[in-house]
């Protein structure tokens, strides 16, 4: 294993590697194809560089890790709007997740319906290419237009075009209140319909999940306490066709609630592998159906796990549709058989090997994690 | 401005290529009498012009892929504009260069409100998508100032944001998908109504990306419920610094306004007697936006009230009614009409980071008076993106190469602060040869790697975006193939 202690020092080893590398922060996630190779890990590239509450940014060494972060925001009264999910429980990891990780899997979590993924928030990137060059892309504003936005390009390439060095994002300020609207007993056809319903509302809903296991529609609102109060009263009266709606207004239980959804909780420890998928809302409930295995929604339909029986080809069983899925979760040996990955349409698919090529010209760079 | 020369093979060969795009395409399709093309030989940057050699308007995505096929097997440039608002030349012609205009693809192609999405041909301008779900109490977020009449092709293009891009984000946060035919004429679907990407962002890097890996004929947007209400207040300051600091403050407590606007005296001045609003006459002037329901409004505003008047405003005015309203916004949104009735003025489009704003006024002005040239300023201040419009005489010989050179030395002061040369406008050929002062050779060599693998012939939008010593031998190379 390697560890660089500095950028500098990441672009002579890259530049001299002699074989393929594996990139780890803090080796929490285990998602792709698995690859072989020497571990180099950024976890030596680590510290916040800069931090202004005043102008909601802030600038870190990609193996910080993203608890460090997060209390560093959260003592300014700021967050990551886009709420990163945590992965060690449902992959059965342990260590500390980085923040450069986040970034390279484009990590994001049920707000991401109303504040953007990980690449929304993400507005500077410095990185190592697969030849040892130093680039950087993006800055610490966030308007920012100067040269083609390789920002958003970095962000899911799970290191395959290049390895993260630092990262900045804007923030947000965190909300005074929370507080989680739940309706009962709905199906999934219904669920969606109140979720359209909700997320269409000018009531700022910043989560939309459906739980079929538990029975349970969930709406989140946050913000100023009085806004909250009277907020979560309209969405409930405009909920009130769907049935009855209780309102959860605790801070501890409302963050809990959405943390357990956020880390898909409901499948840690369970047998089977799992599936992510992504379908546009009101096709969540026409996809479960043919996945057939146990499922949960997010993204107000839209986002879609799924638990099924080891080594089984979601994609085979789906057909053609239009969206994606990823195969989250499974033994090393079916994630080398099943493509995790989405495949794509050939054009798209020569695009994508094309800039790995140009970016990793010796194919050094977490080979075959994402594309074989 | 240094300009690639025209490749004389191609202009001998122009009856020939226009005859091939005519056969291929519907006769009102393409132009190329001397006299109609006339009328694309420049963008908003007025200051730069030059005729192309023939100009395409298709009406569907495969007639753009047909035209696309021609121009790439005779090796023809080929420049896509929008509606050509460019402040930046973004959409400037070269000599031997054809404009492909999505002007006439302006259709609404598909409104989904329970997915929140609606997909439209790119030639649509920004302000009719909202108008299209208006009825529904839904908009489109992005809101650049030429939105009447800007497209949404150029908005994918430049990255577009607009005054309330602090709350909602700019255009590529609220981008879903695209149909784009490459330089080669192949139609590719990316994104759709879905989120996020299932491989590699392409849809991220393709925004932004000025027209340079393809044209886009198609897009899939996010569409919002509006707000129950907004509504603006109007804080005035006896100096910039001040204001600055309320801005900062403002922020660091906890509210979100939709738009955290700034005008300066020479700004305030000069819209007054243009649009008669009201406006105190101060060192410096916030309009800040917040929104919500009555009840919301009245809260966020009581907090914002609160953090200006421990700043000493001179003037703190909340609007009581949607005529106040409009009136607070009839200033700001006029600045730039008010400017142009007393002079001409180059806009500026740098970013800088909020904590610099002081300094960077200040620095302004300073050069202001060693340059002999006033600056009125006005700007996006909650997140930095500042328009400084530096006023000079057309008429005047020299004087616009000093105001150029005044604004080159205001963007690099951008960057040297930690900021950017561009926040919305985009490089184009206006910040072209600036680039390398905010980029190093890597960085700049990571981007055109890019470009090389969507448009490997380097035909699309020629000369723009990097400067011409840097594209030099990527540009020479295919000229010999």
């Amino acid at each position: 294993m390697s560890s660089p202690a500095t950028e500098s020092e990441l672009s002579e080893m890259l530049a001299g590697a002699k074989g393929p590398l594996r990139v780890v922060g803090g080796g929490t996630r285990p998602v792709g194809r698995p690859v072989a190779g020497e571990v180099l890990s950024v976890a030596g590239l680590s510290g916040i560089e800069l931090y202004e509450p005043g102008a909601l940014t802030i600038v870190a060494k990609a193996g910080t890790p993203l608890a460090e972060v997060e209390a560093a925001l959260a003592a300014e009264g700021q967050r990551l709007p886009f709420e990163p999910m945590d992965h060690r429980a449902l992959l059965g990891t342990t260590g500390a997740p980085t923040i450069g990780g986040v970034v390279a899997a484009n990590v994001s979590g049920p707000r991401r319906i109303q504040a953007g993924a990980c690449r929304d928030s993400l507005i500077g990137v410095r990185f190592v290419d697969g030849s040892g060059a130093i680039v950087k892309n993006g800055g610490r504003v966030m308007k920012n237009v100067t040269g083609y936005d390789l920002v958003k390009l970095m962000a899911g390439s799970w290191g395959t075009l290049g390895v993260l060095t630092e990262v900045a994002f804007k923030v947000l300020p965190a909300p005074e209140a929370a507080a989680t609207l739940s309706l009962a007993g709905l199906s999934e056809l219904q669920a969606v319909e109140a979720m359209a319903v909700a997320l269409g509302s000018p009531f700022e809903v910043t989560g939309a999940a459906h739980l079929p296991e538990e029975g349970r529609t969930l709406l989140r609102i946050e913000g100023f306490a009085t806004s909250v109060a009277y907020r979560a009263g309209r969405l409930a009266d405009l909920m009130a066709p769907f049935g009855g709606v209780e309102v959860e207004e605790g801070a501890e239980a409302v963050a809990r609630r959405w943390q357990a959804l956020r880390d898909v909780e409901a499948f840690a420890g369970q047998a089977g592998d799992v599936w992510r998928i992504s379908v546009k809302p009101t096709d969540g409930p026409g996809i479960a159906a043919r996945i057939g295995g146990r499922v949960m929604f997010d993204w107000g339909g839209g986002l879609i796990w799924a638990l099924v029986p080891e080594g089984t080809d979601l994609r085979a069983r789906l057909g053609a549709f239009a969206g994606h899925a990823t195969l989250l979760r499974a033994a090393p040996e079916t994630r080398g058989r099943i493509a995790p990955f989405q495949p794509e349409p050939a054009p798209l698919a020569a695009i994508a090997a094309e800039l790995k090529r140009r970016f990793d010209p010796r194919g050094i760079l977490n080979p075959g994690l994402m594309a074989a | 401005m240094e300009m690639p020369t025209p490749d004389a093979a191609i202009l001998s060969r122009k009856s020939k290529i226009v005859e091939l795009l005519r056969a291929a395409l519907p006769k009102a399709a393409v132009i190329h009498d001397e006299a109609e093309v006339r009328a694309y030989e420049c963008d908003a940057l007025t200051a730069y012009r030059c005729p192309p050699l023939a100009v395409v308007l298709p009406a569907t995505t495969e007639e753009v892929a047909t035209a696309l096929r021609i121009c790439h097997a005779e090796g023809v440039p080929v420049v896509p504009r929008g509606s050509g608002t460019s402040l930046a030349g973004g959409a400037l012609p070269t000599a031997d260069s054809v404009i492909l205009g999505v002007a006439r693809m302006n259709k609404v192609l598909e409104t989904d409100y329970d997915n929140r999405f609606i997909r439209v041909q790119t030639g649509r301008t920004n302000l009719s998508v909202t108008g299209a779900v208006e009825q529904e109490d839904f908009f489109y977020a992005p809101d650049p100032s030429s939105q009447l009449a800007c497209a949404i092709a150029g908005n994918i293009a430049m990255n577009s944001g607009g005054a309330h891009c602090l709350k909602y984000g700019v255009t590529t946060n609220n981008l879903l998908g695209v149909t784009m035919v490459t330089m080669a004429g192949e139609v590719l679907e990316i994104g759709g109504a879905h989120l996020d990407a299932g491989g590699y962002d392409l849809l991220g890097v393709i925004c932004g990306s000025e027209g340079q890996l393809g044209v886009v004929t198609e897009a899939t947007l996010r569409i919002l419920r509006k707000p129950e209400g907004a509504r603006p207040v109007l804080i005035g300051f006896d100096s910039n610094e001040v204001a600055g600091a309320c801005v900062s403050d403002i922020i660091k407590a906890g509210v979100l306004p939709v738009a955290i606007e700034f005008m300066d005296r020479p700004c305030i001045e000069a819209t007054e007697a243009f649009a008669k609003a009201g406006y105190p006459m101060c060192e410096a002037l916030l309009i800040v936006e917040v929104e919500g329901s009555a009840a919301e409004i009245d809260a966020q505003l009581g907090l914002i009230a609160g953090i200006a008047r421990r700043h000493d405003p001179v003037e703190l005015r909340e609007a009581q009614s949607e005529d106040e309203a409009k009136r607070i916004w009839l200033g700001r949104k006029s600045a730039f009409g008010a400017m142009g009735q007393i002079n001409d003025y180059m806009c500026l489009d740098g970013t800088i980071p909020v904590s610099a704003l002081p300094y960077v006024l200040k620095r302004i002005g300073e050069m202001s008076k060693e340059y002999g040239l006033g600056v009125a300023n006005v700007f996006h201040a909650g997140d930095g993106n500042m328009h400084p419009l530096i006023l000079f005489d057309a008429n005047k010989p020299g004087d616009l190469e000093l105001c150029e050179a005044f604004g080159a030395d205001i963007l690099k002061l951008c960057v040297e602060v930690g900021g950017c040369l561009t926040g919305e406008h985009g490089v184009g050929i206006e910040k072209r040869d600036l680039m390398e002062t905010q980029f190093a050779p890597a960085d700049l060599e990571a981007q055109m790697r890019v470009k090389d693998v969507f448009d490997p012939a380097w035909l699309l939008n020629p000369a723009k975006v990097f400067p011409l010593s840097v594209s030099r031998e990527r540009r020479e190379r295919q000229v010999a193939a």
